[in-house]
C-alpha cells in the first residue's frame, strides 16, 4: 500500500520534471543548443507570475496567461540577439553564454526579490485531493501531471502536424537546404526558444504553487530537466515525459526510505539508466 | 522575349580561391538555358552564387529588374527563384508529402503548382507520400526535389546536376516533365554534365571551364567539336 | 621576437621573486588575499586545460575541490596525519574519483558532458553529506591549532620572526604559489609536447587527428585525470586556510567553477596566459564592486557573455591581435631558412 502510494506520488512528481524538461528537449531537438540557463529561466517565470499576482490580485492560473506572452517575447529576444550569434560548430560559446546568463538571472533576481522564499497562492485548490480507493492524490499534483501530458501532446502536434513543425524539422535536418525553401533559420530558432519559455512558464506555475522557491534553486531544476531529457532519449518529447517519471519515481522511492536521499536517488537512477542505455530509452532513429 | 534573370560580371570566392571570374548570363521569360562543363568548372558555384549561398565578391544578379545580389538565401527564394540542389538534399525527418509541402514555404500568391498537380506530374510521389523522403530510390528522390522546388511557384527554376548518379532511363523520365514545367510559365536553368541531355532540353547552351563561360549559343548552332573543345579545354591551334 | 621573449622572462623572474618574498615583507592580510587569488588561478589554469585545450567543458570541477578538501579533513581527523600529507591525499582522492566520473561523463557528447559533470558533482556533494564521521550535512572544523602544528611551521616562524598563525599562512601561500607555477610550467611543457600538439590537433579537427594516429579519448581522459589531481590538491590546500568544511561550501558550483569559468573566458580561453590575465581582472572587479554584492556577479556574467560575443579569445587574444606579442606561444616557429643550423629546430614540423 505504502509502495503504491509512493510510486503514485513519484509519477505525479515526474509530471513536474517533464514540464521542466520539455522546453529544453524542444530547443535541443531543433538547434542542438543546451541552455544552461533553463532552470533559472523557469525561476524567472515564477517571479514574473508572482509579480503579476501581487500587482493585479489575479489567481496564478490566470496570471500565467499574461506571463506566457512576456516569456515568449523574452525567449525570442534572447535567441535573436544573443544565442543566434554564438550557435555554430564550436560548442563552447553557446555553453558559456548560457552559463553567464544563468549567473546573471540568478543574481538579478536576488537583488530584485532578495533571497527570501516565495510561494504562489492558488487558493483552496491546493488542499483538495481525490480519493481513488487505493491512493489519495492531491488535485495540484494531478493537475501538474495532466498539464505535462497536455504540453507534450501539444508540442508533438505542432512538431508533426503543422507547417511550423515542418520548418522546425527541416531546419534541424539541414539548415542550408532549409534556407533554399525560403526558411530563415534564425527566425525558426527564435520561435522555438519562445515556445520553450512558454512551457517554462507553465512549469513555473506548478513549481511556485506546489512549493517554496527562491532565486538560487534554478540550477537544481536544470539538472532534473537534463536528466529527464537524456533518460528519454534526445529529441523525443514523449521520451522526455517518461524520463521525468523515472526521475520522479526514483526520488519518491529514495525519499520514502530517508528524506535526505531524495535528490541523490534521482541522480543515481539517471546514472544507472545511462550506463545501461547510453542513448536513453527512446532514441531518435536518425541522430 | 523580356529578360527575367540578368547576371553580369559575377565573381565568387571560397576563401582565397576564386571560383567564378566575371560570368555574364541572361535568362529570358519562358526560356530554358543549360550550363555544361566538367567537374570543378564552377557550375555549382554559379548556382550557389545566384541563390545567395556562396559569397559574391563582384558583379550583380538582377531578377525581373530587381537587384538581388548578396541578399540572404531565404529572401532570394521568396522573390521567385527555386533550386533543386545537387544531391537532392531531401529532409530525412520529413515524409515525401511533407518534403513537397515545405517547398511551399517560399510561395508567393497563387500559382499553377499545387500538391495535387505535382503529384499528377510524378504519380509515384502520391503513392509513396507517407514514406520518409530518403527511403525512395535516387530517381524518385530527384522527383521529390523537383516537386519541392515547384511548390513555391518559382519564376526561375534552377536544377543542379539532375542526372548525377541516375540510370539513363530514369533521366529520360525526369526530363519528360520539363515541357509541362515550361508550360506553367517557369523559366529554367539546368546544370548538366550530360551534354546530350542538355542539348535536347535547352534553348540556349553555355559551356563553362575554370570559372568562366567559354562558349555560348543555340544547340543547333554549336558544333560537336566546338563543345568538345570548350568542355575539355583542348585547343586545335 | 627574441627581445620580447627575454624581456618577458626577466619580468616573470622578477615577479616570481617578489611573490615568493611576499610573506617576509608584506602584511598577513595581503598574503591571505593573494592566497585566495592564487587558488582561483590554479583552478582556472586546470579548467583552461580541460575546456580550452581538450574541449571538455566541465561544470563539475567543484567535485574535485570538495573531494580534495574532504579527503584532507579525513586524513587529519580520522587518520591523524600531517595536513601536508592530507593535501597530497586530497589530490590523489580527486584523481581516483575522476576515473569513474570520466567513465560516466565521457558517454555524454559535447554540451551534455557539461551538465553530466555537474550531476556527478552533485552526487558527490549529496553522498558526502551522508558521511556522519565528518559532520554530515553540517560539516566539520579542523581541530584547533592544526595549521600551526603543520610540518615546517616552526622553522618558518623562526626564519621570518612571526606568529605561528602567520607562519602557517606563509607555508600554505608558498605551496599554492608553487602549485600555480608548477601547473603553468607543466601546461607549457605538456602543450608543446607531442601529446599536447595532438590535443590541439584534436580540438581543431578530431577526425583529422584520429587519422594521423592520435587517440582522442585516451588523451582527453589523461587530461581529465591530471587536472582532477591539480584541482584536488588546490581544493585541499584552500581548505587548510578556511579550516571549516561543509558539503555546500566545498562543492559550491559558484565558488569553484563559475568564477573559474569567467576568469578563464575573460582572460582568454585556450591561451596559456589567459587565466593569469583573467584572475587580475577578477581581483580588480572584486575590489571595485565589493560593496555592491550581487551586482558584482551580474557584471562578471555580462562580461563573460560579451567576451564570447565579441572577442572569443578573451583579453589576452585581443592583446595578441593588437600587438603581435605572444609571451607563451604554443606554436612551434617554422624552421629558419638557414641550412647550417637544422638541429635547433628539430621538433618543428
Amino acid at each position: 500500500m505504502m509502495l503504491i502510494d509512493t510510486l503514485a506520488q513519484g509519477l505525479l512528481l515526474g509530471g513536474l520534471y517533464a514540464l521542466f524538461a520539455a522546453g529544453l528537449s524542444l530547443v535541443f531537438g531543433i538547434m542542438r543548443l543546451v541552455n544552461l540557463a533553463h532552470g533559472d529561466l523557469i525561476i524567472l517565470g515564477a517571479y514574473l507570475i508572482l509579480t503579476i499576482t501581487t500587482a493585479t490580485g489575479l489567481n496564478p492560473f490566470l496570471a500565467v496567461l499574461l506571463a506566457a506572452p512576456v516569456m515568449f517575447g523574452l525567449g525570442w529576444f534572447l535567441q535573436t540577439h544573443l544565442l543566434n550569434r554564438v550557435l555554430g560548430a564550436d560548442i563552447l560559446p553557446p555553453l558559456l553564454v548560457t552559463f553567464g546568463l544563468s549567473v546573471v538571472i540568478q543574481n538579478a533576481l536576488l537583488s530584485g526579490f532578495s533571497a527570501d522564499s516565495q510561494k504562489l497562492a492558488a487558493g483552496t485548490i491546493e488542499a483538495q485531493s481525490v480519493d481513488l480507493g487505493i491512493v489519495t492524490l492531491g488535485v495540484m499534483p494531478l493537475l501538474t501531471f495532466a498539464s505535462a501530458v497536455a504540453v507534450v501532446f501539444a508540442l508533438n502536434q505542432v512538431f508533426y502536424r503543422t507547417a511550423l513543425g515542418r520548418a522546425f524539422r527541416a531546419t534541424s535536418d539541414d539548415q542550408t537546404t532549409a534556407q533554399l525553401m525560403g526558411i530563415r533559420p534564425q527566425n525558426i530558432f527564435a520561435i522555438a526558444t519562445g515556445i520553450a519559455l512558454v512551457v517554462a512558464t507553465i512549469a513555473a506555475l506548478y513549481l511556485g504553487t506546489r512549493a517554496n522557491f527562491d532565486p538560487s534553486i534554478g540550477p537544481a531544476r536544470l539538472l532534473y530537466a537534463f536528466e529527464a531529457v537524456i533518460i528519454g532519449g534526445l529529441g523525443s518529447l514523449w521520451g522526455t515525459l517518461a524520463g521525468g517519471i523515472v526521475i520522479g519515481m526514483a526520488q519518491a522511492l529514495g525519499a520514502s526510505i530517508n528524506p535526505e536521499w531524495q535528490i541523490l536517488s534521482g541522480h543515481i537512477a539517471f546514472v544507472i539508466v545511462l550506463l545501461i542505455r547510453p542513448r536513453g530509452l527512446f532514441p531518435r532513429a536518425n541522430d | 522575349m523580356t529578360t527575367l534573370l540578368d547576371i553580369a560580371g559575377l565573381t565568387a570566392h571560397y576563401g582565397d580561391f576564386q571560383a567564378l571570374f566575371g560570368v555574364d548570363l541572361t535568362l529570358a521569360e519562358g526560356e530554358t538555358v543549360a550550363i555544361i562543363g566538367a567537374n570543378g568548372a564552377g557550375k555549382t558555384t554559379l548556382m550557389r552564387a545566384i541563390t545567395g549561398v556562396a559569397k559574391v565578391t563582384a558583379g550583380s544578379v538582377m531578377l525581373a529588374g530587381e537587384d538581388i545580389t548578396r541578399l540572404p538565401a531565404p529572401d532570394i527564394m521568396t522573390r521567385g527563384i527555386a533550386m533543386v540542389p545537387e544531391g537532392r538534399r531531401l529532409f530525412p525527418s520529413l515524409s515525401v508529402e511533407e518534403n513537397l509541402l515545405i517547398g511551399a514555404h517560399a510561395r508567393r500568391g497563387n500559382g499553377y503548382w499545387t500538391l495535387e498537380r505535382v503529384q499528377t506530374l510524378f504519380p509515384i510521389l502520391k503513392e509513396r507520400r507517407h514514406n520518409p523522403g530518403t527511403a525512395l530510390s535516387g530517381g524518385q528522390q530527384q522527383m521529390v526535389a523537383i516537386g519541392r522546388a515547384l511548390m513555391s511557384n518559382p519564376s526561375v527554376l534552377l536544377c543542379d546536376e539532375l542526372s548525377l548518379g541516375l540510370a539513363p532511363v530514369i533521366i529520360k523520365e525526369i526530363y519528360a516533365a520539363f515541357p509541362q514545367i515550361k508550360a506553367s510559365g517557369t523559366s529554367i536553368i539546368v546544370v548538366e554534365q550530360d551534354i546530350g541531355q542538355a542539348l535536347r532540353v535547352a534553348d540556349h547552351v553555355h559551356c563553362m571551364m575554370e570559372g568562366r563561360i567559354t562558349l555560348s549559343g543555340r544547340p543547333a548552332d554549336l558544333s560537336r567539336d566546338a563543345i568538345h573543345d570548350a568542355y575539355f579545354g583542348v585547343s586545335h591551334a | 621576437m627574441t627581445l620580447n621573449r627575454n624581456l618577458g622572462l626577466c619580468l616573470a623572474f622578477l615577479a616570481l621573486t617578489a611573490l615568493y618574498a611576499l610573506p617576509a615583507i608584506a602584511p598577513r592580510a595581503m598574503v591571505q588575499d593573494l592566497f585566495g587569488i592564487l587558488t582561483l588561478l590554479v583552478l582556472a589554469m586546470n579548467w583552461n586545460l580541460l575546456a580550452g585545450f581538450a574541449g571538455l567543458v566541465s561544470v563539475g570541477q567543484q567535485a574535485f575541490v570538495g573531494i580534495g578538501a574532504y579527503a584532507m579533513f579525513a586524513a587529519i581527523i580520522l587518520a591523524g596525519l600531517d595536513p601536508l600529507v592530507g593535501v597530497l591525499i586530497g589530490g590523489i582522492a580527486a584523481a581516483l574519483f575522476a576515473v569513474p566520473m570520466a567513465f560516466f561523463a565521457f558517454r555524454l557528447n559535447g554540451a551534455y558532458f557539461a551538465i553530466g559533470t555537474w550531476v556527478v558533482a552533485d552526487i558527490a556533494r549529496l553522498a558526502i553529506s551522508q558521511w556522519k564521521a565528518l559532520g554530515g550535512g553540517t560539516g566539520t572544523s579542523l581541530p584547533k591549532g592544526t595549521a600551526k602544528e603543520m610540518a615546517f611551521v616552526d622553522q618558518i616562524k623562526e626564519l621570518l620572526d612571526v606568529s605561528s598563525a602567520a607562519a602557517a599562512d606563509a607555508l600554505t601561500y608558498w605551496l599554492m604559489l608553487s602549485l600555480a607555477v608548477g601547473v603553468l610550467i607543466a601546461s607549457y611543457v605538456f602543450l608543446r609536447s607531442r601529446m599536447g600538439l595532438g590535443l590541439q590537433a584534436i580540438r581543431d579537427n578530431e577526425n583529422a587527428a584520429r587519422s594521423v594516429g592520435v587517440d582522442p579519448v585516451k588523451l582527453k581522459a589523461l587530461v581529465f585525470l591530471l587536472t582532477a589531481f591539480g584541482t584536488g590538491l588546490c581544493g585541499a590546500l584552500a581548505f587548510i586556510q578556511i579550516t571549516r568544511v561543509t558539503p555546500d561550501a566545498a562543492f559550491s558550483v559558484i565558488d569553484w567553477t563559475a568564477f573559474v569559468i569567467f576568469i578563464t573566458v575573460i582572460g582568454g580561453i585556450g591561451t596559456l596566459p589567459g587565466p593569469i590575465v583573467g584572475v587580475a581582472v577578477f581581483y580588480l572587479l572584486q575590489r571595485l564592486l565589493a560593496d555592491y554584492g550581487t551586482i558584482y556577479l551580474i557584471v562578471l556574467g555580462c562580461l563573460g557573455i560579451a567576451v564570447m560575443l565579441f572577442a572569443r579569445r578573451g583579453l589576452w587574444g585581443l592583446f595578441i591581435d593588437r600587438t603581435g606579442i605572444d609571451l607563451l606561444p604554443l606554436t612551434h616557429r617554422p624552421p629558419r631558412m638557414v641550412a647550417s643550423r637544422p638541429a635547433a629546430h628539430r621538433r618543428s614540423a
